[in-house]
This record gives structure tokens, C-alpha cells and sequence, in this order.
């Protein structure tokens, strides 16, 4: 069962995330100035960089979640929750990230998508993990499972360097970093930049909550799935003449379809 | 860990000797996978020509996501997999042999098909040291990845639709780097400090690692 003081947590990450989202509406679309050069389209900064940092926080997050449960030293199927829930988010937030980027780049480039460095890193980003997601649905047991999809997030985190690097080289047109270029001096200035900071934060609560949400979901589903499994094997201990040693064996169903030609 | 390499190498290059399934089967899927670009393109010489190595390389990709599905489909047939296991065979020793035989089929995939492009798209070839090099570390990586995530799928019943939605994401910066450099070799701009080069021996290096460190989990898992 969910424990309160869990409960009481994602409570209060959905409550900070309804009211500093509701402060980012209110500061985005009216407090703050439309921009000189960009004029209203300005607004989407509030959205835009801090959706595509949950994106990339929630990555960050289930690389760290596969390492910890492929380490056998902190081996727990919780961290293979973790890391599924994280990643849910995170495609979610790619997308989010993919949309908002093409609603900005239509009126500020003149058209809906470019082939970008980022632009196309993010695209492909989403597509990995999209795969990532598509192998946990592989039917499998938890254990096996998890050691697949901890190694396939590990590999896809390891292969966006690469991917981007490869990206960058063939083309560049995004602007640079806002507030991360290298000088560190953000570009942006006064209630711009609180706006912005806020949005960060927000969406920050909102994947936290989310992602206590999915966990929850997640966790819940693993407890059903053991119930049904302890049920069926008590049902067929107490059919007549089945011992228990004959249902233990799982047998990999797959083989069976397999062209025998060699 | 190399001699296990080259032993499960020499036995699935013999599998393939004797079924014969890369010449009879993904050889000519290349082809037409060339043959049907030239549709898609329509037949004016100039475009075909310019695009001829991102093409040859998409036909390679294509062919590799069926030779990877083999190299670790044929592990399965009356638990063969298991059983080299058992017999102590390391299993990044599996990982590398699986993937040099990959890497020796799909490199003389290469040789017959650039024949095949440079008669169909007839473009000017030059700079043939750096379009070797590139093709072998290009060949490389692919076949790691392919191996790899190949045996990740593996055990599942949707396996042929999940191999290639997991590979060609992580294989695009190959198909991106080994066609630029080929046409940095065909405009005779070729030198072998050539930075799609350097990207293409990295993801191979990354991807061999990867695979002799994590096959063992994946195969025991």
C-alpha cells in the first residue's frame, strides 16, 4: 500500500505544481512585456526551455534509476519502476517539447520544422525512446525485463552525445542557450527572467508529480500481477493430481515460431 | 574472451556458408532497395548521383537490421544459446564473434552493392582510402549495435517490428557520418582527418565496448 507520508508528498508536489504553473499563466501573459524584436511570440520562452529541461531531467533520471538496478549492490525492481515512470514522463515531455518548438518556429523561421541540430536531435531523442518503451512492453519476467530495459535507457543516454555531435556537424540554425551560454551572463533581463525561472521550477513540480503518479500506477501494477500469479498457482496446487513442481518452469513461449533451418 | 570470439565468428560465418541466407536473400533485397530509390528519385542523373551515398548506406542499414535479427535468431533454435553457455563460452566473446561475423557478411554486402551503385547512379568515385576506412568503422558500429540491441529484443514475439524502431534511431549518426564522408571522398575533399571519420570510429569503439560489458547481463538476465 502507498504510504502516507508518500501520499502526502505527491499532494503537495501536485498542489505546488497547480499554483506556480497558474503563477507562470499569470506572469507569462500579462505581467511580462512582449518582446522587442519577437514581439507576443516572446511568450512561448516560459514554455518552451523549461519542458524541454523536464525532457531531459527525466532521462537523466532513468539512466540513473538502470544504473542503480544493474548494479547488483542496489539491485530492487523499484528502481526499474522508477526508471520506466521516468521515462514515460519524459517522451511526454519530448513531444511537448516538439510541439511547442514547431508552434514557436512557424512564425519566428517561417516554417514548421527545420532541420535543425536540436530540432532533429530532439526528434530522434523522442524516437529512442520510444524504442525504450516499445521493449518494456516485451512480455518477459520482471527481473529479465528490467535488465533489458536498464541496459537499452543506459545505451540511449550514452547514444544522444553522439546523435547530437553527429547532428551539430551536418547543421546548426537554433539559437544559441538562453541562460546557459558559455559566458553564463543570461541574456535575459528582470521579470523576463524571474518568468522564466518560475517556469523552470514549475514544470519541475509538475514532472515530480507526474512522476509520483506513474510510480504509483506502476507500482500498483507490478502488486496486482504477483496477486494474480500467487492466486493461479494456489488454483492449480489444489487441482487433483499436479504437483508443484511442475509449474515452476517457465519455458520462453517464442521458440516455438522459429524457422528450424540450420 | 578473443579466442571464444573467433570460434562463435568461424561457426556462424559456417552457418552462413551453408544456408547461404545473406547472398540468396538480403543480397538482393540491397539491391532493390537501390533499384526502388531510383523510383522514388525519379532517373535524372545529376540527383541520383549526388545522393548515391546516402542511399548505398540506407540500403546497408536496411540489410543489416535482417542480418543482425539472424546472427541472434539462429541461437535460438534448440536453445543453442543456452547451450553455449554451458559450455563455458564467454559471453563477450559471443558478443564479438556474433558481431564479426555480422561485420563479414554485411562488409561483402558492401563490395557487391557499391558495384551495383556505381552502374546504376554512376557517380565519380575517388579517395578510396578514406572510403575503405570509413566503410569498416561504419560496418563496425552497425554491426555492434545491431548485435546488441538485436539480443535485446530477442525472446519477444514482436521482435521484428521492435528491432527496427530500436536500431535506426541509434544508428542514424552512422548512416549521417559514413554518407559524409563518402562525399567528402567523392568530391576529392578527402583527407583521413576527416571529422566524420573520428565519429565513426568513436560510435564503433562505444558500441564494441558496450556490447563485450553488458552481453553477459543481457544473455543471463
Amino acid at each position: 500500500m502507498e504510504s502516507k507520508r508518500y501520499k502526502r508528498v505527491r499532494r503537495a508536489a501536485g498542489i505546488a505544481s497547480l499554483l506556480s504553473v497558474a503563477v507562470t499563466v499569470i506572469l507569462g501573459l500579462w505581467v511580462t512585456p512582449p518582446d522587442v524584436v519577437q514581439g507576443q511570440l516572446v511568450r512561448l520562452i516560459y514554455v518552451h526551455p523549461p519542458v524541454a529541461w523536464v525532457a531531459y531531467l527525466a532521462y537523466g533520471v532513468t539512466s540513473i534509476a538502470s544504473i542503480l538496478y544493474l548494479w547488483k549492490r542496489t539491485r530492487n525492481l523499484r528502481w526499474d519502476l522508477l526508471a520506466v515512470s521516468s521515462a514515460e514522463v519524459g517522451v511526454i515531455f519530448t513531444g511537448l517539447t516538439l510541439i511547442t518548438g514547431s508552434i514557436w518556429g512557424r512564425p519566428a523561421w517561417g516554417v514548421w520544422w527545420t532541420w535543425d541540430a536540436r530540432l532533429t536531435t530532439t526528434a530522434l531523442l523522442f524516437v529512442l525512446y520510444l524504442g525504450y518503451l516499445a521493449l518494456r512492453r516485451v512480455p518477459a519476467d520482471s527481473h529479465q525485463r528490467a535488465v533489458r530495459s536498464a541496459i537499452a535507457g543506459l545505451i540511449a543516454f550514452i547514444d544522444v552525445p553522439i546523435v547530437h555531435q553527429s547532428v551539430v556537424w551536418w547543421r546548426t540554425l537554433h539559437q544559441g542557450a538562453t541562460v546557459l551560454n558559455p559566458s553564463l551572463s543570461p541574456k535575459i533581463h528582470g521579470e523576463m527572467a524571474t518568468t522564466l525561472l518560475i517556469g523552470f521550477i514549475s514544470f519541475t513540480f509538475v514532472y515530480i508529480w507526474m512522476l509520483m503518479q506513474r510510480y504509483q500506477i506502476a507500482d500498483l501494477e507490478q502488486r496486482v500481477l504477483d496477486v494474480e500469479l500467487e492466486q493461479l498457482i494456489k488454483e492449480r496446487r489444489n487441482e487433483p493430481g499436479v504437483g508443484s513442481s511442475q509449474i515452476e518452469s517457465t519455458e520462453d513461449v517464442d521458440n516455438a515460431d522459429q524457422p528450424s533451418k540450420v | 574472451m578473443w579466442r571464444d570470439a573467433l570460434l562463435v565468428a568461424g561457426k556462424d560465418l559456417r552457418i552462413e556458408l551453408r544456408s547461404r541466407i545473406t547472398i540468396n536473400q538480403i543480397l538482393p533485397f540491397a539491391f532493390i532497395v537501390l533499384i526502388v530509390f531510383a523510383f522514388a528519385l525519379d532517373t535524372s542523373p545529376d540527383t541520383l548521383k549526388e545522393v548515391a551515398p546516402g542511399l548505398f548506406w540506407l540500403a546497408v542499414l536496411f540489410s543489416s537490421i535482417l542480418g543482425v535479427d539472424r546472427a541472434v535468431a539462429i541461437e535460438r533454435n534448440d536453445s543453442a544459446g543456452e547451450g553455449l553457455l554451458v559450455y563455458g563460452v564467454d559471453p563477450g566473446g559471443i558478443f564479438l564473434g556474433k558481431a564479426a561475423s555480422v561485420f563479414v557478411q554485411l562488409f561483402l554486402l558492401e563490395i557487391v552493392l557499391i558495384l551495383g551503385m556505381v552502374v546504376l547512379y554512376g557517380p565519380k568515385i575517388g579517395g578510396w582510402l578514406l572510403i575503405v576506412l570509413s566503410a569498416v568503422f561504419a560496418t563496425l558500429g552497425i554491426s555492434a549495435a545491431g548485435v546488441l540491441y538485436s539480443q535485446l529484443a530477442s525472446g519477444s514475439k514482436a521482435k521484428q517490428t521492435l528491432l527496427p524502431l530500436l536500431l535506426v534511431p541509434v544508428a542514424s549518426p552512422v548512416l549521417l557520418a559514413a554518407t559524409k564522408s563518402w562525399q567528402d571522398a567523392f568530391a576529392g575533399t578527402s583527407s583521413l582527418g576527416d571529422p566524420w571519420l573520428r565519429l565513426l570510429i568513436v560510435f564503433a569503439v562505444v558500441y564494441l565496448a558496450l556490447g563485450s560489458v553488458f552481453y553477459s547481463s543481457i544473455l543471463e538476465g
